[in-house]
């Protein structure tokens, strides 16, 4: 693992933001974090995949973040979390990217086709 | 939330006053009536379609994702973690206990971990003070402190903790003299750390419910001490 240099430790550092003494403030910034969680946990209860093969999965998303260059202050976390859990997801064939896409773009497609104040529900499943 | 959540406390629709609220509070005058609903965030349909997928392909239930969900937004906390030191503070037996096995003396309380993983736990002492983190990710002992805060995530607290301990822990507001030695914990898939914090001066009266009151989730981190008094709002 490699540990990023030290300008880039300082300037990560200026974003880690102060720790408020007291607070123990939202775990999650958003609702769909605390899903994308619960699936990750999930899964591999169910043994689709090994705790450790989802912490390699988790860790290396990480890493190509830090390699690109991104500041992570940890706000973008859940978005690598999601990335690595689509990634090893399909690598275990339990779904494919093509599938997904299409899902994505049905729930668009519901949400516009839906009028406000009424649950928004997919229509046809897509195949 | 908001108004339009009437009678609605399930998960979906807390989500979608989440929702609502973000894009408010992101792009102020995009929220005019509309007829139709406010499209969620690119992340966030991804994963109603990864759920969707799943779900109906049989490979995960979807109550069981919402009692997940549950448990980590509103039942487990610090508050876990906070009994268990507590009861070490108020009885060796199970505080050796705790030291020996970590695993089995939560257990006790009826936690659990999720993925087999154990614990371990490492206490403060006069001339020792424990720090946890992961390197690698963000393994965290969540059955006892909720999931992990945003900053314990961030590259910035992974990587320099363990280079420069003390330096860290100092801006998180924490000073610990050149006297007493620093140890640093990392995490992994097949261990978890908790701090079993020092129990402060002028406790000796309270009960173990209100010693558990003191002990926040950065005490157990290891980014904080635990103060014998509780300051502002008490619960």
């Amino acid at each position: 693992m490699s540990l990023p240099d030290d300008e880039r430790v300082a300037q990560d550092l200026d974003s880690l933001p102060r720790l408020p003494r007291d607070d123990n403030g939202p775990v999650f910034a958003e609702p769909w974090q605390a899903q994308a969680f619960a699936l990750a946990v999930r899964l591999s209860e169910q043994g689709h995949f090994t705790w450790t093969e989802w912490t390699e999965a988790l860790g290396a998303q990480l890493r190509t973040a830090a390699a690109r260059g991104e500041p992570d202050d940890g706000s973008r976390y859940y978005e690598h979390w999601l990335a690595a859990l689509e990634g090893l997801v399909t690598e275990k064939k339990l779904t494919d990217m093509t599938k997904l896409d299409e899902r994505k773009a049905a729930w668009i497609e519901a949400y516009q086709a839906t009028p406000h104040g009424q649950p928004v529900k997919l229509g046809q499943p897509s195949s | 939330m908001d108004e339009s959540d009437a009678g609605s406390v399930d998960r979906r629709g807390f989500i979608k006053g989440a929702a609502a609220g973000a894009l408010a509070a992101g792009s102020p005058g995009v929220l005019h009536a509309q007829d139709h609903q406010d499209m969620p965030s690119d992340p966030a349909l991804r994963v109603k379609a990864l759920e969707s997928v799943l779900v109906e392909k049989g490979l995960v239930e979807s109550a069981a994702l919402d009692v997940l969900v549950d448990t980590f937004e509103n039942r487990v906390g610090p508050r876990n973690g906070a009994q268990v030191v507590a009861r070490a503070w108020v009885d060796p037996a199970y505080k050796q206990r705790l030291l020996d096995d970590g695993t089995a003396a939560m257990a006790e309380f009826g936690f659990s971990g999720w993925q087999g993983e154990k614990l371990t736990v490492v206490e403060n002492t006069p001339t020792v003070h424990n720090v946890i983190v992961c390197t690698l990710c963000s393994c965290y002992p969540w059955p006892l402190l909720g999931l992990a805060p945003t900053w314990y995530k961030s590259d910035a607290y992974r990587a320099r903790t363990v280079v420069d301990p003390r330096g860290v822990l100092r801006e998180l507001g924490l000073q610990v003299s050149d006297e007493i030695e620093v140890r640093v914990w990392d995490s992994n898939a097949a261990s978890r750390y908790l701090v079993l914090p020092e129990r402060p001066e002028g406790t000796d009266s309270l009960s173990e419910e209100q010693l558990a009151a003191l002990v926040s989730r950065d005490a157990m981190i290891g980014v904080a001490k635990v103060e014998s008094t509780v300051d502002g709002d008490a619960p």
